[in-house]
C-alpha cells in the first residue's frame, strides 16, 4: 500500500479527480480554499473543466447546468459560502440530478471565523434550501476517510440522482495525514438516459424543477421520497469502538468523534466501560444503531462542535431508553480529549436523569468553564 | 503507544516544516501520524505552531492539552507551553530566543542555542533542524537516520543541494541531551 502525506483539502480534490470528476466550479473561502486551488492546477492539466466563478451562487448554478449533462461534477465551499448556494442546491435536488458538494465547516453564524465547527449539521442534514428534499450526507473524520467518502459521494449521487455532501470541519481540511489514493477512473463516455447531451437523432429530453401543476409536483415529491427510502435501506454507514461490553456510550461525528475516541480510550484505561459510536452517514442517520445502543447502555454522551443539533436526533431516536447528556465547544473551538474525559467520568459517576434537557445542564456547566 | 509533539515559534522559523519532517518520517516507518497547524491570519513574525501525533494505532484527537514533548523556538512559546508538557515529558528550548531557564523540575528539559549553531553552520534557517535534532536525540520516536532518509525522499529535487546542511544541523542539535528528571 502506497501511502502519501496529504492535507485534507488537497486529498479530497485529488480523490475527486480520480473518481472521474469532469468539471469543478467554486469560489475561494477559508478553510476550504486549498481544495479549489488544487483543482485550479489539476483539472486543466487533465483537460477537464475548472471555473472559479464570480460567486458561490454562480458556482452552484454552473454545477446545476453541468450536472444536467450526466457527467461527474462538484463544488466545494465553507459555511457562509454554502449558505449562498442553498437556492441552487434546492433546484438541483428538485431536478433529481447528481452532484457532489464538499462543505468544510467553520465557526458561525454570519461571517463567524475560519476555525473548525460543526454548526451546519442542521442546514445540511435537515434542509437548508426550500422544499421537500434530502441530501445524502457523509461525515469523514480523517484524511483517508475523506478520500474514500469523496469517491463514494460520486457513486451515491449517481445511483440515487441526488446531491451527496461530504461534510467535514476545518481541522480535517487543514490537517495532514497519510492516505492512500484510489485508482484512477476513466472519464465517463456513456451517459444516463435522463441526461441532456444534445438531442440529435433522438427524442428531446427535458430537465427542470418546475411542476406548475400541483399533482405533478406531488408525484415528483413522492418519487424522490421512495428513492430516499432506498437510500435509507442501503446506505447507512457508521463505526463503533469498544462497544461490545460498554455500559456507557459516546456519540460524535467527524472531528468530535475522533476527539471522543481519545477520551474513550483514556476512560477505558481508568476502568470505565465506555464505547463510541461515530455516525458516518448523517443522512440517512444510523437510527437503528442508536436505538439498539440506547437499550444496551446506562447513559449516552453526545459530543458536538455545535449547540446540540445532532443531540436532538439522538434524543428523538433514544426515546428515553437511556439518559442522554451533552458536551460541546462552539464558535470554532475544537474540544480537547481531557474535557470529554471529564464528561465521561461524570456520566459514569451519575446520577443520571431522563428529566429536563441535556443542553440546559451543559449550558449551566459552561458558565463555570469560561 | 502514542507520542504528541508541539512545535511552536514565530512564523518564519520553520516550525510547520519541522513538524512535517517528523510526519513524513513516521509515515515512512509504517506509523500512524497526524500533523495539524494552528491556521489563521498569521504571517511571518506572528505565532505559529503545529501538533504532530505519532501512534501505532488509529489516532483519535489530532490535538491534546498535555503533549509528551514541546519544541519551543521562542519565549512566547516557552511561556505558553512549559506548564502543559506532560509530567516526565520533554521540553526542547531554543535558548537563543529566550531569556530565562525552564522552571519545571519534573520534566526533561534542554536548552539548545539553535540560532547560534545554525549561524555557525552558515544558515540561520537551519535553526528548526537543530531543534528537531535535539528532540529526536531525547525522545525515542524515530532514529535520526530515518528522518534523514525521509527528508531525502520527500524534499523536492530542486532543494536537494540543501540536504547535507540539514543533516549537519540535525546532528549538531542531537548532541544536546536533556537533564535526567
Amino acid at each position: 500500500m502506497t501511502r502519501e502525506l496529504w492535507k485534507g483539502n488537497n486529498a479530497i480534490a485529488e480523490a475527486a479527480v480520480r473518481a472521474g470528476c469532469a468539471a469543478y466550479f467554486g469560489y475561494p473561502i477559508t478553510p476550504q480554499t486549498e481544495l479549489l486551488e488544487y483543482m485550479s492546477a489539476r483539472m486543466p492539466q487533465l483537460g477537464r473543466a475548472f471555473v472559479q466563478a464570480e460567486s458561490e451562487l454562480a458556482a452552484i448554478n454552473m454545477v446545476y447546468g453541468a450536472a444536467c449533462t450526466g457527467t461527474r461534477v462538484m463544488s466545494s465551499s465553507s459555511s457562509p459560502g454554502v449558505s449562498l448556494m442553498m437556492e441552487g442546491v434546492s433546484y438541483i435536488a428538485g431536478t433529481e440530478i447528481p452532484a457532489v458538494l464538499v462543505d468544510v465547516m467553520r465557526g458561525g453564524p454570519g461571517l463567524g471565523n475560519i476555525a473548525p465547527a460543526q454548526s451546519d449539521y442542521n442546514q445540511i442534514v435537515h434542509g437548508g434550501g426550500h422544499g421537500d428534499y434530502n441530501l445524502i450526507v457523509l461525515a469523514p473524520s480523517s484524511v483517508q476517510e475523506s478520500v474514500d467518502l469523496t469517491v463514494l459521494a460520486f457513486d451515491l449521487a449517481e445511483k440515487y440522482r441526488s446531491i451527496c455532501v461530504v461534510l467535514l470541519d476545518g481541522s480535517i481540511g487543514q490537517m495532514m495525514e497519510p492516505a492512500e489514493m484510489p485508482p484512477f477512473q476513466p472519464l465517463r463516455t456513456e451517459y444516463p438516459d435522463w441526461a441532456v447531451t444534445g438531442a440529435k437523432d433522438r427524442e428531446r429530453r427535458f430537465l427542470s424543477s418546475i411542476y406548475l401543476d400541483p399533482p405533478q409536483e406531488e408525484a415528483a415529491n413522492l418519487r424522490m421520497l421512495r428513492r430516499w427510502q432506498e437510500v435509507q435501506a442501503n446506505e447507512i454507514r457508521y463505526k463503533t469502538y469498544y462497544m461490545e461490553d460498554a455500559k456507557f456510550a459516546v456519540i460524535g461525528f467527524g472531528s468530535s468523534g475522533r476527539v471522543a475516541l481519545t477520551a474513550v480510550r483514556a476512560a477505558r484505561a481508568e476502568g470505565i466501560p465506555v464505547g463510541l459510536l461515530r455516525p458516518i452517514t448523517l443522512n440517512p442517520f444510523p437510527e437503528k444503531v442508536v436505538e439498539d445502543l440506547a437499550k444496551q447502555v446506562e447513559g449516552i454522551l453526545v459530543v458536538e462542535m455545535n449547540s446540540g443539533q445532532m443531540l436532538e436526533d439522538i434524543r428523538r431516536i433514544a426515546k428515553g431508553a437511556a439518559p442522554v447528556e451533552f458536551f460541546a465547544r462552539l464558535g470554532g473551538i475544537v474540544p480537547l480529549p481531557d474535557e470529554v474525559l471529564d464528561e465521561i467520568r461524570r456520566l459514569a459517576k451519575g446520577p443520571l436523569t431522563l428529566e429536563g434537557h441535556p443542553r440546559d445542564r451543559w449550558l449551566a456547566r459552561m458558565g463555570t468553564l469560561n | 503507544m502514542q507520542t504528541e509533539i508541539i512545535f511552536a515559534g514565530f512564523g518564519g522559523q520553520g516550525v510547520l516544516f519541522a513538524g512535517q519532517v517528523v510526519a513524513y518520517a513516521a509515515m515512512d516507518n509504517g506509523l500512524e501520524v497526524t500533523w495539524i497547524p494552528s491556521y489563521g491570519p498569521e504571517m511571518r513574525g506572528g505565532t505559529a505552531n503545529c501538533t504532530v501525533i505519532v501512534s501505532d494505532e488509529e489516532i483519535g484527537s489530532p490535538q491534546v492539552r498535555y503533549p509528551a514533548a514541546v519544541v519551543a523556538m521562542n519565549l512566547p512559546s516557552l511561556d505558553k507551553y512549559e506548564s502543559l508538557v506532560k509530567e516526565g515529558g520533554h521540553l526542547i528550548v531554543n535558548s537563543s530566543m529566550v531569556d530565562r531557564p525552564v522552571t519545571r523540575k519534573e520534566i526533561h528539559s534542554v536548552m539548545v542555542p539553535g540560532n547560534e549553531i545554525a549561524e555557525g553552520l552558515g544558515d540561520k534557517k537551519m535553526t528548526n533542524m537543530v531543534l528537531l535534532g535535539a528532540l529526536l536525540a531525547n525522545v525515542p520516536l524515530l532514529p535520526l537516520e530515518a528522518v534523514e532518509k525521509s527528508l531525502r525522499e520527500h524534499l523536492p529535487e530542486k532543494h536537494h543541494r540543501l540536504l547535507p546542511l540539514n543533516y549537519q544541523a540535525l546532528r549538531e542539535g542531537a548532541r544536546f541531551l536533556a537533564e535526567k528528571v
